[in-house]
């Protein structure tokens, strides 16, 4: 029978039930369906699209909206010229080392032939219903969204808790597939990790990827990652305020698995539209914390 | 053309309780396949079981009774496995089976699920020896002091016995999900397609098969489509075709290369971009292929419609038929109900004038490619009583002008899908699969094909 709900046709409840049946899949009788989970990554990827111009579409109107603000309320200490290339020079810097990140991850990930299931592997592909197939000797199979795991520990080893509250960064939760663990950060503070000490934050987050880099192998340069991290400062203190408006609920927790997993659709996004790839990654950076950790990863 | 069709009485060779709305999922028919004479009709269903029916020789003392398909015989074709290394259980679903063509007194038949295929023998036996010297009738061995004069044992008519036995089992050959089997016309060759490769197989050789398709990506992450179905031209051994599910269709002619990666012809219709949206990919992609008895065009079935393809031409379809065009607006809850990933099979008649294909509801529907009328017909017991004469049906939109005995999109049940229907090759019989029964349906009036 046909549901009666009414069905939201938003991108949002579509990744949210998107999500659910690769995870549904992994516990299917007969093993992945890899048609069925491509068709779903398609849905998946759409979905994301239309979300990420929406709310970089609204960021985009926030940042308008505070310029203007700040123009008019302020005694300009800063020229708000100034701060547009001081920023404009951060992007691109996060841009370069976002690309060059998201590439060599990619690249580096495609022949992990040898990076058999050690436990944040197996987390990260079972993340969408893979399990570590081999096809003789070869590369997982379908372990194609190498996404990186969102494993509950990284949060808690980072207590860096300083006083500088971005009070508006709320409530982040993670639900580790695999355990079904549900960890909640409180008060954002990964937010102000990345925000205030760059380099205290950029080691108390960047230690779990330093741990993932070891086992995936990964060649990420450390001055990628210190270059997004700065960025990611300047850019989380400017766009931290528009959060407060959000409803926070269901939409943070998919909006953090869609940063989460948006390292791993690189098969799906289209080479060629950077620009969109550039700004989807920059609202992605914006979304959490978790993202700087893994697009710089 | 399909108003005149009888109704066999239903065939339903599975324990199904009327009184409840228990289905058991082995019973669940999974693929139906008629043989080259139309004689027999295979059904393999979700537990692994095979089911042959032949056709009654017409009698002339009961001609009502003429043409009728009884069970022949039943065996398990399938068992579930266990992939110890992967930590995977293999289904024992009977995906495809296709009958090899006669070419002496037993039936061939491959069957597969979704890593092995199987060839069967099918034999008959209504002779048995009788008068063995040194056993009695029961097969015990005889006190050999009781044997006082030889005798030369006699074949004696008894029951005629139907016996089933595996020749062949062409394993450990495919990493993803078989999908197709193809026999090749040349009798000696076939081919099996999983989600990424395709292999061609020689009957009599099971320890060796021939990688001809590949599409797996160097990186898993840039995997964007898969090979849904596969079939062989019915005449050119060399030619085959396998479709994706990105609505593509590849033309192969094993002559020119061993590995066809690079496809002969490139079958695809542009997408129109305004009807975009985030189900594209999903109901373009193409979930069944079949090529008409000619051999000079295809047939294929995606989600809402039925496309006929000239082999001439690939930058269109010759003929676009919408099947259930009404479901366009549902798409969002076909997919949280899982129904937009349903796969239909559609199927010629034999001589390629008709198509027909499956949808929801247990409605099927036929299409007259040259008349261009169409019918909407359902396979349920509360409307075909077996004599009577199917009534046409019409799907109409929600809230829209309604005829007595329509029925609206949102009435419409979508755990009743025709997937599998199939077409006697000679003749105006057709096979319908509708969940655990399976249905057969005769045109009396126009036996024969036009």
């Amino acid at each position: 029978m046909i549901s009666t709900m009414e069905c939201a046709a938003d991108a949002q409840s579509l990744i949210s039930i998107s999500l659910m049946k690769i995870h549904n899949s992994r516990t299917q009788r007969g093993g992945i369906k890899l048609h069925k989970n491509l068709l779903v990554s398609y849905v998946l990827r759409n979905a994301r699209q239309v979300y990420i111009k929406e709310k970089y579409a609204e960021i985009y109107r926030m940042q308008q909206y505070e310029e203007v603000m700040t123009v008019c309320n302020e005694i300009q200490e800063l020229n708000p010229l100034d701060l547009d290339a001081e920023d404009a020079e951060d992007e691109e810097q996060a841009r370069s080392a976002c690309c060059s990140a998201e590439e060599s991850l990619c690249g580096a990930a495609c022949h992990r032939g040898a990076a058999q299931p050690v436990a944040h592997a197996r987390t990260a592909s079972a993340l969408f219903g893979c399990s570590p197939l081999e096809d003789g000797s070869k590369e997982p199979d379908p372990c194609y969204y190498r996404s990186c795991c969102m494993e509950p520990s990284p949060v808690s080893h980072c207590d860096q808790f300083t006083a500088n509250s971005n009070m508006h960064c709320n409530k982040t939760t993670v639900l580790d597939l695999d355990t079904h663990v549900v960890t909640t950060v409180e008060n954002g503070y990964l937010h102000q990790d990345c925000c205030c000490d760059a380099l205290q934050c950029g080691q108390g987050a960047q230690s779990p990827a330093r741990k993932r880099k070891v086992e995936f192998g990964c060649c990420v340069s450390d001055v990628e990652d210190v270059s997004d991290f700065t960025a990611a400062r300047k850019r989380a203190k400017r766009e931290d305020c528009c959060y407060s408006n959000l409803d926070y609920t269901d939409t943070s927790n998919i909006s953090n698995l869609i940063s989460i997993f948006g390292s791993g659709f690189s098969g799906l996004l289209s080479r060629q539209s950077d620009l969109e790839q550039i700004c989807s990654k920059q609202v992605l950076a914006s979304l959490g914390a978790w993202t700087r950790a893994i697009v710089a990863f | 053309m399909g108003e005149d069709t009888d109704a066999t009485p239903t065939l339903n060779h599975r324990g199904f309780l009327p009184d409840h709305n228990y289905v058991t999922e082995a019973d669940i028919i999974s693929t139906v396949e008629f043989n080259h004479t139309g004689e027999l009709l295979a059904t393999g269903d979700k537990g692994g079981r095979v089911v042959i029916f032949q056709r009654e020789p017409e009698s002339k003392t009961e001609p009502f009774s003429q043409g009728e398909y009884n069970v022949y015989s039943t065996f398990q074709s399938h068992e579930p496995e266990f992939d110890y290394l992967k930590s995977l259980e293999i289904e024992e679903k009977i995906n495809k089976i296709r009958w090899l063509p006669q070419q002496n007194a037993a039936h061939f038949l491959l069957s597969t699920n979704d890593k092995t295929i199987k060839l069967w023998k099918v034999s008959e036996r209504d002779k048995r020896p009788e008068g063995y010297n040194l056993k009695d009738e029961e097969g015990r061995i005889k006190d050999l002091s009781t044997v006082t004069s030889l005798q030369v044992p006699v074949l004696m008519p008894m029951d005629l016995m139907v016996e089933v036995s595996p020749r062949r089992v062409f394993a450990n050959a495919h990493t993803y999900h078989v999908n197709s089997i193809s026999v090749n016309s040349d009798y000696q060759t076939y081919m099996s397609a999983d989600d990424l490769r395709i292999n061609l197989w020689h009957l009599d050789i099971t320890d060796r098969s021939f990688n001809i398709v590949d599409i797996k990506p160097a990186n898993m992450e840039d995997l964007t489509e898969v090979i849904t179905a596969a079939e062989f031209h019915p005449h050119h051994c060399n030619l085959f075709v396998y479709s994706s599910s990105k609505g593509t269709l590849r033309l192969c002619d094993m002559r020119e290369a061993a590995l066809c990666d690079k496809h002969s012809k490139l079958f695809e219709e542009p997408e129109d971009p305004s009807a975009r949206s985030f189900f594209s990919e999903i109901i373009s992609s193409v979930s069944d292929v079949k090529f008409s008895h000619s051999g000079r065009y295809l047939l294929t079935r995606d989600y809402l419609t039925a496309k006929v393809w000239d082999l001439n031409m690939e930058s269109k379809p010759l003929e676009t038929y919408q099947v259930h065009d009404y479901l366009r607006s549902k798409l969002c809850s076909l997919y949280e109900n899982d129904c937009i990933f349903d796969k239909f099979e559609c199927a010629w008649n034999g001589s390629d004038s008709v198509i027909m294909t499956g949808a929801y509801n247990n409605f099927f529907r036929m299409f007259d490619r040259n008349t261009k009328r169409d019918v909407t017909l359902e396979a349920s017991r509360e409307s075909s009583k077996p004599r009577a004469v199917l009534k046409p049906r019409r799907v109409c939109a929600a809230g829209g002008k309604r005829r007595k005995d329509d029925i609206s999109v949102d009435s419409l049940d979508f755990t009743k899908k025709i997937l599998h229907t199939a077409w006697h090759p000679n003749e105006n019989i057709i096979a319908i699969a509708a969940t655990n029964n399976l249905y057969i349906f005769q045109d009396k009036l126009n036996s024969e094909m036009h």
